[in-house]
């Protein structure tokens, strides 16, 4: 029995030395060093990768310098590198989600009930491991002296090795591979949920499966849909692992490009200001579906 | 309509289904099983099998930057886990029992991390030491790692506690026992597997995290990921494969017992 | 505050934002009495009973136990118990240590405590128990646990909050009656909330009618039953056969009332003042009505002429559905005690005449103006 959350018997004050541990951590070692890349994204880069002190600051504002690394980032070449974590980002998801989608049917609905925690916790453990080790299984596999080379060969079912790394190909596997676990554990979770006997009655009413499927079970695991497609997308688009080990110089992504200019140009503004581009994406995604959450009443995590 | 133990849903869907499904498990599990398997092969740089080997897991205990990696990954992951373990049951306790104002903005505040990239994330915290500075080093990567992972206790205790029978602590209130007593005699123990699932899925974020770690680690500071990073993108050697093989099945050891602790109680008897 | 009154509640008030769930009520409960808190989901006993034990804070008014003013004192130095609606058994603690859980806060030490539960347990009849955990026992195991693990520290007050609710009819009627005996061998003030009156009926010495935040009557059991103070206890306590009248005479120890379905009737008149012409409303309870075949008021049996519009039967009893000339409606029980293969005299869509002792006819006042 669960007693509902009974607003009156709620205190004031006790919570503030609860939270206050959490409040400090989290204000002093995240949002100030967000704030503090904020403003440095308005910089420009001086010699040896500090900041170039601004003498005059009006005529800084004004002039427009102070937006020069936002114009910068408007450049074709990074553009080219923002458009490419976009579509690799949505082909990633809408990829997810098709494969993804039967898999939690059947755990959810057809696998019997008991083997359904089992198989859950099949889907959950790659969720949990180290991204980087999985992404260098497939490093292992794709490489020109890799296994799936190897096979291909020794098979004779090519005559030389194929250049399965370092490609858009290679990025878009790993992506794949990385991120269905994410993709089926909201997806379960709305299917779960689901009355069979809406199924059986839409059946009664004389809707083909197909009909049943469409008209029926996707909007109602909408939530678990939208869930798992901002699950997916959202690291897809900051993703830097993959396309480092798996990628080449021609597939980087917006979070290759972030490193890059940290740890090897030096160029913190630079970097800070692609940075915050992405967060505003992010962050405008997701205030979407906190509006779309709120709409439908939604289950909140916290 | 569908017999005890069978499968319900659609009939004749079923064995697509099942086809598909455990085509994407193999998909998931081969490649993980594969590098497992290689990391007993005799031979060094091809993917060619040549005889069953544990030479390499023999010269990992050998190897310093490994086993240094190891103490590093290790004293991180404690320190980390047990701050975030005692200020994420502290916020969830607080979210879930009182209405306080900035109950909002501490949600919000707790989604953030999970939510910003952590090339970001990354990023800020190093440009931020920088700022300070505080030289990088293994204080840093734990400040780092408290970061993102006091808010997967949060949510993890949170969820606990939103089962939790608030007249349980009404009874222990009625029958003599003061606010502590009952928070430790009651519910402390109720929501402690909440609490241990938390610890252990933070401690095996924290062991397994790259991509924040490379960005706030001093020289020194190398964690088992950074170790194997680095190996990386020297050569890939079986050697690799063992020290991935060893991290990953501590990974799954940690994450079905963390699994295991979110159980519901069993239900009671009919009268 | 006089001290054989185990708890005196004064001007008791509690506001949820606007909405006043509790709107000051007084009452005083005797030493060793059931006493029941009855009415519907929202009238307010849940609240009260919750402030007695409490686990609410007043906005208004005052509650002494055993003489002590309590009303701001939390649960843990009342000298009070509850048993809560669904028992609130601690799931990681034994039976055993469920029960004894409050025993070190009463100063009974370790070596004793084993004794008090064992006692207790043999209470409730549930002896050899202790090592079961609460997921092991049924619905009516528990429910005894949690009243052991409250009588094990001999409250002064026992407070129940439906905690019957969750049990089949027929094993709530067993807990009735043994709830009923063990108070009786106990001695405590027994402080029961439930919204089903025929339990209320069953168990308590007193019961106090809510609606609302308000204590519409508070009285001997059987009086609520048999004399409802008001229109809603009359409507909730089963008697709603409301009779419109005026008043003729009120006079030498009789009422003359003027129905108005037509014709007169005569009731014990209780010192209550009338004036003239006052309109005024009674209730008879349904199975103190009678169907008659002939108009029995030149006997002094008040009869009223009515058409039948309905007829059931029950089992022990049958209703009927009647309506007089004045389209009131009124609903008769009536014992079947004849062999059922026997016609009765009446017949739905035919007439008769609906007859009472005059003594069994209550007088409603109408209901005050909420202020």
């Amino acid at each position: 029995m669960k007693r509902a959350r009974d607003p009156r018997s709620k205190i004031r004050n006790p919570a503030f030395p609860l939270v206050l541990p959490t409040w400090l951590v989290l204000g002093v070692f995240f949002l100030l060093p967000l704030t503090i890349l904020f403003v440095i994204s308005f910089a420009q880069r001086g010699t040896y990768g500090s900041l170039r002190p601004i003498e005059d600051f009006g005529h800084y504002v004004t002039s427009g310098k102070i937006l020069a690394n936002y114009a910068r980032s408007l450049h074709p070449i990074y553009l080219q590198i923002f458009w490419r974590s976009l579509w690799m980002a949505v082909v990633t998801t809408v990829l997810c989600l098709a494969l993804s989608y039967p898999v939690a049917y059947y755990i959810a609905v057809v696998a019997p009930p008991r083997r359904r925690n089992f198989l859950l916790g099949l889907a959950v453990v790659p969720f949990w491991t180290s991204f980087l080790i999985r992404t260098y299984a497939w490093m292992f596999l794709l490489r020109t002296e890799g296994l799936i080379n190897r096979t291909l060969l020794s098979a004779g079912l090519v005559s030389h090795p194929l250049e399965l790394l370092y490609n858009n190909f290679a990025v878009l596997i790993g992506l794949l591979y990385g991120e269905i676990p994410f993709m089926i554990l909201p997806l379960f979770a709305s299917l779960e949920k689901l009355d069979l006997s809406l199924l059986e009655a839409s059946a009664d009413l004389g809707a083909s499966r197909a009909s049943t499927f469409l008209r029926v079970t996707v909007p109602l695991t909408m939530p678990g849909i939208v869930a798992g497609i901002i699950l997916v997308f959202v690291p897809s688009l900051g993703q830097f692992i993959v396309s480092d080990l798996l990628g080449g110089a021609r597939t980087i992504l917006a979070g290759n490009l972030i490193q890059n200019q940290f740890a090897v140009a030096r160029n913190k503004p630079f970097g800070s200001a692609v940075a915050f581009e992405l967060t505003a994406a992010v962050l405008a995604l997701l205030f979407v579906y906190t509006i779309y959450t709120r709409r439908k009443g939604q289950d909140v995590l916290l | 309509m569908s017999r005890a133990g069978e499968a319900r849903g659609p009939g004749s869907r079923g064995p697509f289904l099942r086809a598909h499904a455990w085509l994407i498990y193999l998909f998931l599990y081969a490649p993980i099983a594969i590098l497992v398997v290689f990391s007993f092969n005799k031979a060094t740089q091809t993917a060619v099998w040549q005889g069953f080997t544990t030479e390499w897991y023999g010269s990992l205990v050998h190897n310093e930057l490994i086993l240094t990696a190891v103490r590093n990954s290790l004293i991180v992951g404690v320190a980390a886990t047990l701050l975030a373990t005692v200020f994420g049951t502290l916020v969830a306790l607080a979210l879930g029992r009182y209405a306080f104002r900035g109950e909002g903005f501490t949600r919000n505040l707790l989604y953030l991390p999970i939510i910003i990239p952590e090339i970001v994330v990354g990023a800020a915290l190093v440009t931020f030491f920088g700022v300070v500075g505080l030289r990088l080093s293994l204080v840093t990567v734990v400040i780092a790692h408290v970061v993102f992972s006091v808010s997967y206790v949060a949510i993890v205790v949170r969820a606990r506690l939103s089962g939790f029978d608030r007249s349980l602590e009404e009874a222990a209130l009625d029958l003599g026992a003061r606010p502590l007593q009952t928070f430790w005699r009651v519910t402390l123990p109720l929501i402690l597997p909440g609490i241990v699932s938390g610890a252990l899925l933070v401690f095996t974020v924290s062991i397994d995290d790259y991509v924040i770690t490379s960005f706030v680690a001093g020289v020194g500071a190398t964690t088992l990921p950074l170790q194997i990073y680095s190996m990386l993108k020297v050569g890939v050697t079986p050697e690799v494969n063992a020290v991935s093989t060893l991290l990953l099945l501590l990974t799954v050891i940690l994450i079905v017992i963390a699994q295991r602790l979110q159980q519901p109680p069993p239900e009671g008897v009919r009268d | 505050m006089g001290s054989d009154h185990s708890v005196e509640i004064r001007g008791l008030t509690k506001r949820f934002g606007d909405v006043a769930a509790v709107d000051a009520v007084s009452m005083d409960i005797r030493r060793g009495e059931f006493f029941s808190l009855l009415g519907p989901s929202g009238c307010g006993k849940t609240t009260l009973l919750r402030m007695i034990g409490g686990f609410e804070l007043p906005s208004e008014g005052r509650i002494a136990i055993d003489g002590a003013d309590v009303t701001l004192r939390p649960p843990y130095e009342r000298p009070v118990n509850m048993v809560f609606q669904h028992y609130a058994l601690f799931p990681h603690l034994s039976v055993e240590a469920n029960v004894a859980f409050g025993l070190r806060y009463k100063g009974v030490d370790r070596a004793r405590q084993p004794e008090v539960v064992r006692e207790a347990l043999a209470l409730v009849q549930l002896s050899g128990f202790e090592k079961r955990l609460p997921h092991q026992l049924s619905g009516g195991q528990r429910q005894r646990v949690a009243l052991a693990r409250a009588l094990a520290l001999k409250p002064s007050v026992l407070l129940l909050d439906e905690p019957l609710g969750a049990l089949d009819q027929k094993l709530r009627k067993e807990v009735q009656v043994q709830l009923k005996h063990l108070q009786r061998e106990l001695g405590i003030t027994f402080i029961f909330v439930t919204h089903d009156q025929e339990e209320a009926l069953t168990m308590s010495d007193r019961i106090a009618v809510m609606n609302r935040g308000r204590v519409e009557q508070m009285d001997e059991a059987a009086r609520v039953f048999e004399r409802p103070a008001t229109e809603f206890v009359a409507h909730f306590m089963g008697a709603a056969n409301f009779f419109s009248a005026r008043v003729r005479e009120a006079a030498g120890g009789t009422l003359s009332l003027a129905l108005a379905a037509g014709g007169e009737v005569r009731l014990p008149l209780n010192g209550t003042r009338y004036r003239p012409d006052e309109p005024v409303r009674f209730v008879v309870r349904p199975e103190k009505l009678d169907l008659r075949a002939r108009d029995l008021s030149a006997h002094g049996v008040p009869s009223v002429a009515v058409t039948i519009e309905d007829r059931v039967y029950q089992g022990i009893s049958t209703m009927w559905i009647v309506r007089d000339s004045a389209d009131e409606r009124f609903v008769v029980y009536e014992q079947n005690e004849k062999p059922f293969e026997e016609a009765s005299r009446f017949a739905v869509g035919g007439r008769a005449f609906l007859c009472w002792n005059p003594s069994h006819a209550v007088v409603i006042r109408p209901e005050a103006e909420p202020s």
